[in-house]
């Protein structure tokens, strides 16, 4: 965070969400995550039918009246696969990116403000865990716990907690310069409240927009695994798993690998918007 | 201001900052940024400490507060040892004595309202809570000249002198004996530190203060303080009364440093600055006297050898040749 | 400029040490039992044990730990739990493939990127400057496993442009080139996709320095304030994001492999993750970090090489 971001006024938290929602590109993201969230808040009411119910007569149907987006090679209904599957994304991406934003944030804030040595090797630990193509490493972590839905999360949140770290520790380095943390200090303040109440709020915006744009990394890594086939073990239905199966059948029935295709791309397109727009107008030096 | 209590005692204290750079054979510098500093300040007394930007005076402040730990020396404030207070006793040492800052934009969190600041040590310290609290910060801004009405706003809807005076208020706030200024109003417009330095001298009386103040504004130090020590590369090369310091300097730095700084009358200058030079690092003083390479009056004595501390009646000089 | 280089190859010594040590931390920190991870629950006592004397896993663990750190700088990485080949050998054959594949999509991403980036950065807020936001944005949105079948749908299902099963005949040029576009251009796209941001917004950044203004105010001409100028100065900061996210690409190139089912340490991983290869997942690893500290490495002298300041 810059100087100008520090001293710029709070109370213009609402002039800021006037700017967030002049910006159409922002508020197509909006628009695309609501719709995700909408359709896996209202899955048991949206869905045609239950997303593991077989229909083998019907199998590999194409997109039409009876089936909206067609069957999957167990006759199972596309569309409510996908309905139940915005579940799964959004549950994963959610979980493992707070818990990657706490633990990772609160790693690089203790960090920074301590400093000296104890600052450097950690820091030299989050550089060799930012260094690892957090995909292998979320592929190896999964391989290794076993793979279920809290392993998942486990196993994404481990991949995004350095770049948290990070995020946190620059502007800590900052503003544990400023004068009011001095003056805190010298008023008796211990360093748990000077933390809390005085650095945490200056770093909370930008830890929540990183968590944005890594919610997005997360859907993609999560639909990624569930692709590989170190995902949320079937018949539970996933985006990346529904990519899985259709792949199989890609020769004559495409439609299995497009329509999860194009879920994973909406959801992760919105939040990249959102988190772009969100960067803009946070920083005042990207804007313009 | 005589034979009074002594409310701080600062003894050789020395603050040393190391640097190590370069690979594969990495060098490693010493800043001594404080080198053995002593002195003493009386209860209710205005103490000065002046010098050149770099000179230590800020350092040597926060060691005293216990902001940042001494390498060696002592500090005592009112019998008790700052430098080794740790837990419950450091933390009612740090409510006696208090900071103002030099830059009233970055002393306050520009996130919390000015209420906020001033409650929070309240509250830290148990003084006082909720309506209480309130009150007590409410008569503090009116203290310090500002409106009740500010206690609800953000620093950013204050100018630089009235930061400042909050910066006083939240300061006075856990009712401290000692405050340490900081360069109180170098960050500030000329036609505004006149005002702030009122109302530090104000509080001074009506609260019964003690003041130590940094500066390297020879004006504002002669108008505030009773007594100087002038500091020069990590140690003071002269102390004693402001009056007696600054009408006859006996160390030729003083007579510099007091030749530099303009006074109102044309009639007391004596002469324009002789000596300019810069101010040598303090990673790399020179030998002997820090002082010689930029003294009209240095000897070969004053190349080798650091010049013995003499003291007189009411100070002391360090130099081989001070002047009467 | 040699001292430079000893100076970064000496560096980066710890960092491969810490990162073999995180390899071996976390292959053996993971709550769980490897053995009976890679033989299922219903393994015997006896054929636990014996796994677990083979895998070396019943010794301290510091000796385990020297004992790793010794034979992976050694190059030795074990030989593979399920095929009973040298860890190496199996590597050493599929590097090749995953090396050829991420510099295509490495030129790829800088020919698309770098371009567009300077020509957003010079119609700021233009219409070609939201567009290629845009697109940009679109691009790092697509999972390269998503963006690989849409290609594949389209131009070798639908257009019959590029061939399907991307198994390139050995000593086939043609054929292993043919064979290369699609997934170089699906890996290709994320890393346009970053490049063409940074590339903008280093280029915004340089194009407001004050010696670009006296540039324009000497009379240099635009092209010449761009490409003598600007350009040069630009791409510093690229090189090094390039070199950042040739771990990305490393990591994306495994679903591309599988995608394209192409030969590739992609295709090497998943089946030893699958088979529970325990020694070659270890060896994937180990492997991994030193590609990704090489590409640093590389980087880090790259900069120094454009970087008039690094050179002292």
């Amino acid at each position: 965070m810059t100087d100008a971001a520090l001293s710029a006024p709070l109370s213009s938290r609402r002039a800021t969400i006037g700017r967030l929602l002049s910006d159409p590109a922002t508020v197509a993201g909006l628009v695309l995550c609501s719709v995700v969230v909408a359709g896996a808040l209202l899955a048991p009411w949206l869905s045609p039918r239950d997303p593991l119910e077989q229909n083998i007569i019907d199998r590999l149907t194409g997109p039409g009246s009876e089936y909206l987006l067609g069957t999957d090679q167990f006759g199972r209904d596309v569309l409510s696969r996908l309905l139940w599957g915005a579940r799964i994304s959004l549950m994963v991406s959610f979980l493992s990116i707070s818990a990657a934003l706490v633990i990772g944030g609160a790693i690089g804030m203790i960090s920074g403000y301590i400093g000296g040595r104890f600052d450097l090797v950690t820091m030299q630990v989050m550089d060799v865990l930012l260094s690892f193509p957090s995909l292998v490493l979320g592929m190896i972590m999964v391989a290794l716990l076993g793979s279920s839905i809290t392993n998942l999360i486990i196993a994404i949140a481990l991949t995004a907690i350095a770049p948290f770290a990070r995020i946190a520790r620059a502007p800590v380095l900052v503003i544990k310069e400023r004068a009011f943390i001095e003056a805190g200090r010298a008023l008796g303040f211990s360093h748990l409240r000077i933390l809390l109440v005085h650095v945490l709020p200056n770093i909370v915006t930008d830890l929540l927009v990183m968590g944005t744009l890594w919610m997005a990394t997360a859907v993609r890594t999560e639909a990624s695994l569930s692709f590989i086939g170190l995902g949320v073990k079937p018949p539970t239905s996933t985006w990346g798993g529904m990519m899985r199966d259709g792949f199989e059948n890609i020769l004559d029935s495409p439609w299995l690998c497009i329509w999860p295709g194009l879920a994973i791309l909406v959801l992760v397109l919105g939040l990249n918007l959102v988190g772009d727009g969100l960067c803009d107008v946070t920083d005042p030096k990207a804007t313009q | 201001m005589s034979a009074s209590e002594t409310l701080l005692d600062v003894h050789d204290l020395a603050k040393h900052f190391t640097l190590t750079k370069g690979f594969p054979r990495p060098v490693t510098t010493t800043v001594r940024a404080v080198d053995g500093v002593s002195f003493a300040v009386q209860r209710g007394e205005a103490f000065g400490l002046v010098g050149e930007s770099g000179c230590g005076k800020s350092t040597a402040a926060r060691a005293v507060l216990g902001l940042i730990p001494p390498d060696a020396g002592r500090v005592r404030f009112a019998g008790t040892d700052v430098t080794d207070a740790k837990g419950s006793t450091l933390q009612r040492l740090r409510r006696r004595m208090q900071i103002v800052f030099q830059d009233p934009y970055s002393s306050l969190n520009p996130r919390r309202t000015i209420g906020q600041a001033l409650t929070e040590p309240l509250g830290v310290h148990g003084l006082a809570r909720g309506r209480a609290a309130r009150e007590r910060a409410i008569a503090l801004l009116e203290e310090v000249g500002l409106p009740p009405s500010a206690y609800d706003r953000h620093p950013h809807e204050f100018s630089g002198g009235q930061r400042q005076r909050i910066g006083i208020a939240r300061a006075l706030s856990v009712e401290p004996e000692l405050i340490v200024a900081d360069e109180p109003v170098s960050a500030l417009d000329v036609s505004v530190q006149a005002q702030v330095l009122l109302l530090l001298k104000d509080l001074q009386a009506r609260r019964g203060l003690t003041f130590v103040l940094v500066s390297h504004d020879l004006g504002v130090i002669r108008w505030f303080c009773a007594r100087v020590a002038v500091m020069y590369l990590g140690r003071i090369v002269e102390d004693g009364p402001v009056s007696r310091v600054f009408g006859t300097p006996r160390h030729p730095y003083t007579r510099m440093l007091r030749d530099a700084s303009p006074i109102p009358d044309p009639g007391i200058r004596s002469q324009l600055p002789r000596i300019v030079g810069e101010i040598p690092s303090a990673a790399d003083p020179p030998a002997g006297c820090h002082f010689h390479p930029r003294c009209p009056r240095a000897s070969d004595i004053c190349r080798t050898v650091y010049p013995q501390w003499r003291a007189d009646g009411e100070g002391g000089v360090a130099c081989h040749h001070p002047e009467d | 400029m040699i001292v430079f280089v000893v100076r970064r190859l000496l560096t980066s010594i710890p960092t491969l040490l810490a990162v073999l040590t995180l390899v071996f931390l976390l292959v053996r920190v993971v709550p769980g039992d490897p053995a009976i991870a890679i033989l299922g629950d219903r393994a015997t006592p006896e054929t636990l044990a014996a796994l677990r004397a083979e895998l070396g896993l019943d010794r301290w663990i510091g000796t385990q730990y020297f004992e790793f750190l010794g034979h992976a700088l050694r190059g030795d990485l074990g030989t593979s739990m399920v095929t009973h080949r040298a860890v190496w050998t199996e590597i050493a054959e599929a590097l090749p493939h995953t090396i050829v594949l991420t510099l295509a999509a490495m030129a790829i991403g800088c020919l698309i990127g770098i371009p567009s980036g300077v020509w957003a950065a010079l119609h700021r807020n233009g219409t070609i400057d939201v567009l290629t936001r845009l697109l940009s944005l679109l691009g790092l949105s697509f999972p390269v496993f998503v963006s690989g079948i849409f290609l594949l749908i389209v131009f070798a299902l639908q257009l019959h442009l590029f061939p399907v099963i991307g198994n390139p005949r050995p000593g086939d040029w043609v054929d292993g080139l043919h064979k290369l576009v699609l997934p170089a251009i699906t890996l290709g796209i994320v890393m346009a996709a970053y490049v063409v941001r940074v590339t903008r917004s280093s280029m915004l950044q340089v194009l407001g320095e004050d010696y670009i203004r006296t540039a324009r105010a000497k009379g240099v001409s635009r092209r010449g304030i761009i490409w003598r100028h600007g350009l040069g100065n630009a791409l510093i900061p690229v090189v090094t994001v390039v070199g950042l996210y040739v771990g990305i690409l490393i990591g994306n190139s495994v679903l591309t492999e599988i995608v394209f089912n192409r030969p590739g340490l992609g295709k090497v991983i998943v089946s030893a993750l699958t088979q529970r290869d325990y020694t070659m997942l270890q060896g994937m690893m180990v492997i991994y970090c030193f590609l990704i500290v090489i590409v640093n490495l590389i980087t880090d002298i790259s900069y120094g090489l454009i970087d008039p300041r690094v050179k002292q």
